[in-house]
């Protein structure tokens, strides 16, 4: 058994995991400037085995081979667990070894727990708005909504962009009709048709939206602070096999947030404003006219089959809570004299959200969420991420909180202290040793 | 007396820092209680003596400014005077530093020209907007605007930093004045007056022919409105605030109070006080200007008294600049080390390490003020890392030394902390080191854990590595590494790597912990972050590989030179990549400098993986006693 183990014990599987450790990092750093954080923790960090070349398309013949963080971080573990099993001798001048090492089983174990366990969303809400959800910032969803009596739960069906991505045809039982997805656009964006031009051009649905916005894909994003928008085009077809129309959904449409991009979106196309301080002035003109066209593009689409109404769109996957979380007050401080046109934020100072949380259990109690201060709350943390204004009332607040599910969050603390503990345990015992000892 | 001997250089330095303490006496403008003055600046309040210092280097690189015609030099303050009141004069200064010849030429500026008194590098605002030169400066900083930072090359930088540098200079121009104007004081009490008839006329011009507003054009309170817009501009959030609350109204720029006054507000006490100063300063009148000041003083104790507090005690951390005087006992003393390695002559050593012991009270007191200051931990941005990487440095450099006593810690330490104080004043030049927090960063504990710790991890990973540079210099080129000191220095670069693991250990995960409280995410692989990791990693792979007796003495040196190549990538290399939440300190120029220190620490590696036979130390005997550096064996006498 022992010697079957032996080559797993080795210090110098640990001194080359650690090397490849440190290459794999490096590398995944580099690729981040261009494929973005998202892309390149998938790539290099969440997997087995991955390649890093350079963006540079004359050096693209560059190709290094790394491995993924889970082979490294499994083979770390193996390794490590492995010489403390062959070469575990307790002895008091190895408990600083012993301690450090655990600490660090600790942190890698947590870290894969947290991978595999950890959810993020986000709930985004104005002043005095109640959500019962949260929101995915990735995923979207196609719902349907029926008009039946009972406005209970199974009256919506939701259908996650997993299944619309792949393009095929979709039937979900509660549904009298067949999904086919014509087109989908992982990230696009919305032009407007103004009317006469709708006669001219063929509309790029023969119903909804699409009749007045022509949906066009774009090259995903890949930045950090910036979000893909998808849209499709469907076409919804009865059981008999006949036809009832293309549609095209977007998130452009779905998602409340995109206003204020969208509005932006317009003004620039329409102004030709290039900079941001000339959108910033040919924003006032063109406000009233952007107002209008957005809430064309929130128009309600449905469709009716049997004589019920069934209405439909795409908007960011939700999470449904066991509770209720309502914005009471936002408070947003900027440093004195720092707002400018450029920038009318200014200095961040502080942010802070006054939340009421009312759980059918627990009852009500309020709290405040601000930087380096969340609120743990059912299992879940909620951090304070955005803040701004609503677009429609000035001086009603809204406010971004992430909401965060990690049951492994308190591993990092524990693996943290142990290690410290170890290492100084050791190096003490080393120190003392050493000072012991007559110097050349 | 030859046991006072070492005390004697580092006495003369002392008294050299102690001599920089007394505040200069102004023989007629009494520019160091201006430089008192409160103003507020980026949400800090500030004395003007630091806005003026961060603002004139910003221009000029330094923070004093020297006139070639002149042959005299003017302190920050008395520049930024100039600028604000006498802009006639101060628009003639050469104050603008210009380093790319393809700049100089693009605007026609002259070349070095002793005669003419150009030295090709330092030019006037006037010269600099000569001509159509302001046209050609608006169409290339544009195009180079629209370039990524990544794609910019030299040209593109100066062309930025030159803009910058005039956006600058021209909102000091319209920070306390109106250009053109010589009797302010009388002008705002006019414009005062004739507010109430004045807006009636311009109520009954709105409905009149633009021929007959022709008339109004002279009107005193159209000319001076007009000048106050004029003054307040496109660019004035560029302006200070240099008006404290009066009258129920908080902080103000100059303009901006102005303007208020047509809707009926007092005429402010501070305006008008900073117009007779300004009269007073045009008319070259010093008395004038001292009493307009000494009032503006007593204004500003009654209405401001802890504004004016604080720019006391911040004027006098300027004038006392701990880390200038620092910086050049740290050059001292790492020459008096290196000198005993040639010598072997006991009062050099000691002078040495008084040197560096007097150059570390001032560096600590300089860290502490400046906490004092801020009110913050000490680490609160890349400058003030800098700062306090040399500090950890340097104390570990005495430490070593206090163990060995033969000047490998005194060199290694007090070079870090010269070359840290270097990195530290050139990322001053970016403007003001103490600017204010953002609200993610707004927090004292984890700044004084996390931040702290971390950084320390920084600076010993760097003392570990030029202790190995030492090894590797003194072993390869000269044979004054005997296997002793091999052997010490050896044991100093393991004992000392041993501590970088437990700080860059702890203080990244603090990190990660930090991150988990205000985001949710222990861990984000953040540029940053990462950077931190590695270090991380490198100082465990050093550590296994020596236990597991893969490498020996010299691999232990290799492996640690390197390590000052993963440090200095997680301290510098990853800010430049421009991505992440970490990335608050991004810089262009250091680029080169990086690349070139990343170069030599490999060939350092390199010579160091030479065998030991082409190693002077290691030819051919094994047991030479102690040599100074240079002396051959056998000529060595007592």
């Amino acid at each position: 058994m022992k010697r079957l183990l032996a080559p797993l014990t080795s210090l110098r599987l640990t001194v080359t995991l650690l090397a490849l450790g440190i290459a794999v990092v490096f590398f995944g750093t580099l690729a981040q400037t261009e494929d973005g954080l998202y892309v390149a923790q998938s790539r290099y960090f969440r997997s087995w085995f991955s390649t890093w070349s350079p963006h540079d398309p004359s050096l693209k013949w560059i190709i290094v081979p790394l491995p993924g963080g889970y082979l490294l971080g499994t083979s770390l573990l193996v390794n490590l667990i492995a010489a403390h099993l062959v070469r575990f001798k307790f002895a008091w001048k190895k408990t600083g070894i012993i301690l450090s090492h655990l600490g660090i089983i600790v942190l890698l174990v947590g870290q894969l727990a947290t991978d595999m366990f950890a959810h993020e969303s986000r709930i985004s809400f104005a002043e005095g708005e109640w959500r019962n959800y949260s929101e995915d910032f990735q995923e979207t969803e196609l719902v349907f909504l029926s008009d039946l009596p009972d406005p209970a739960m199974n009256s919506v069906v939701a259908i996650p962009d997993s299944l619309l991505k792949i393009g095929e045809e979709i039937r979900t039982e509660p549904l009298p009709f067949t999904i086919r997805v014509k087109e989908w656009m992982p990230n696009s964006d919305p032009t407007f048709q103004p009317p006469m031009m709708q006669r001219t051009n063929t509309p790029q649905t023969s119903l909804g939206i699409g009749r007045s916005f022509t949906f066009r894909s774009v090259k995903e994003t890949r930045k950090m602070d910036d979000k893909n928008i998808p849209s499709a085009l469907l076409e919804l077809v009865a059981t008999n096999g006949t036809s009832l129309g293309t549609w095209a959904i977007s998130e452009w449409a779905g998602e409340s947030d995109l206003q204020r991009t969208a509005r932006r979106f317009w003004v620039r196309a329409f102004s030709g404003a290039g900079t941001d301080e000339q959108l910033q002035d040919a924003l006032p003109e063109y406000y009233p006219m952007t107002a209008r066209i957005y809430q064309q593009l929130i128009v309600p689409q449905s469709v009716t089959v049997g004589g019920r109404s069934y209405s439909f769109t795409l908007r960011p996957r939700r999470y449904y809570q066991p509770f209720s979380i309502k914005l009471l007050q936002t408070k947003h401080e900027t440093y004195a004299g720092t707002s400018t046109a450029a920038d009318p934020e200014g200095i961040p100072k502080h942010f802070q959200s006054r939340v009421l949380v009312d759980h059918p259990r627990d009852g009500k109690r309020e709290a405040d969420i601000y930087m380096n201060n969340p609120l743990r709350y059912a299992g879940l943390t909620f951090f304070q991420y955005q803040m701004g204004q609503d677009e429609a009332a000035a001086n009603r607040g809204t406010s971004t909180l992430q909401v965060v599910k990690n049951p492994s969050w308190l591993t990092p603390y524990l693996g943290c202290v142990l290690v410290a503990l170890g290492l100084l345990v050791q190096f003490g015992i080393h120190l003392n040793g050493f000072l012991r000892k007559p110097r050349a | 007396m030859k046991r006072y001997l070492p005390l004697l250089i580092p006495a003369l330095f002392a008294a050299w820092f102690l001599s920089d303490l007394v505040p200069p006496t102004d023989r007629e403008f009494a520019y160091t209680r201006f430089g008192n003055l409160p103003i507020l600046f980026k949400g800090r309040h500030q004395p003007i003596d630091s806005f003026a210092r961060n603002s004139l280097v910003q221009i000029f690189e330094r923070y004093s400014f020297y006139d070639r015609t002149e042959k005299r030099s003017l302190s920050a303050t008395e520049w930024l005077a100039e600028v604000m009141f006498r802009p006639d004069a101060a628009r003639e200064r050469s104050v603008f530093r210009i380093d790319h010849p393809d700049l100089i030429s693009l605007l026609r500026l002259p070349l070095k020209d002793a005669t003419k008194g150009e030295d090709g590098q330092h030019y006037s605002f006037t010269q600099i907007l000569a001509g159509t030169n302001v046209s050609i400066l608006q169409e290339q900083s544009r195009l180079a605007g629209a370039k990524a930072d990544a794609q910019r090359d030299a040209f593109d930088q100066g062309i930025l930093r030159l803009g910058n540098a005039l956006m600058l200079y021209n909102a000091l121009l319209n920070t306390a004045r109106p250009s053109g104007v010589s009797q302010l004081a009388a002008e705002l009490v006019a414009f005062q007056q004739a507010i109430p008839r004045g807006t009636n006329a311009l109520e009954a011009a709105r409905a009149r022919s633009s021929a007959e507003n022709a008339d109004l054009q002279n009107d005193p309170l159209v000319r001076s409105t007009a000048r106050f817009l004029y003054q307040r501009g496109d660019r004035a959030d560029k302006l200070p605030l240099i008006l404290p609350p009066e009258g129920g109204a908080d902080w103000a720029r100059f303009p901006e109070r102005l303007l208020e006054l047509t809707g009926g507000s007092p005429l402010p006490v501070a305006a008008l006080s900073w117009a007779k100063m300004g009269d007073a300063f045009e008319a070259r009148d010093a008395g004038a200007f001292n009493a307009a000041l000494t009032e503006y003083e007593r204004f500003c104790i009654a209405t401001v008294p802890a504004d004016m507090t604080k720019t006391g005690r911040e004027t006098f951390f300027n004038r006392m600049a701990p880390f200038y005087h620092a910086l050049v006992i740290y050059i001292a003393a790492f020459l008096c080390a290196i000198a005993f390695w040639f010598t072997f002559s006991e009062p050099l050593r000691l002078t040495s390490s008084w040197l560096m012991m007097l150059a570390l009270i001032i560096h600590m007191e300089g860290l502490v003020f400046r906490m004092w200051l801020e009110g913050r931990p000490p680490v609160t941005n890349l400058y003030s890392s800098a700062i306090f990487i040399g500090w950890g440095a340097v104390i570990l450099g005495l430490v070593l030394e206090r163990l060995w006593r033969n000047a490998i810690g005194l060199a290694v330490g007090s070079l870090l902390g010269f070359v840290t104080l270097i990195i530290a004043h050139n990322l001053a030049l970016e403007g003001d080191t103490m600017e204010m927090l953002r609200a993610v960063l707004d927090t004292n504990f984890w700044l004084a854990t996390h931040v702290v710790i971390v950084t320390l991890g920084y600076a010993s990973t760097y003392v570990a590595g030029f202790l190995a540079i030492v090894y590797v210099l003194r072993g390869f080129f000269t044979s004054s590494l005997d296997p002793a000191t091999a052997r010490s220095l050896a044991r100093m670069v393991y004992g000392i790597v041993c501590f970088a693991t437990l700080f860059s250990f702890v203080g990244t995960v603090l990190g990660g912990i930090w991150a988990d409280q205000s985001w949710g995410r222990f861990w984000g692989w953040d540029p940053k972050e990462n950077g931190a990791l590695i270090i991380v990693l490198w100082n465990a792979l050093i550590l296994h590989a020596r236990w597991g007796g893969w490498v020996k003495e010299r691999g232990l040196v290799n492996l640690a030179i390197a390590g000052n190549i993963v440090t200095s990538w997680s301290w510098f290399g990853v800010n430049m990549l421009g991505i992440g939440l970490h990335s608050y300190g991004f810089m262009n120029g250091a680029f080169q400098v990086l690349a070139a220190f990343v170069v030599s620490q490999l060939a350092l590696i390199v010579i160091g993986c030479l065998p030991a036979a082409r190693w002077r130390s290691f030819q051919g005997k094994s047991s030479t006693p102690t040599l100074p550096i240079g002396r051959k064996p056998g000529a060595a006498t007592a």
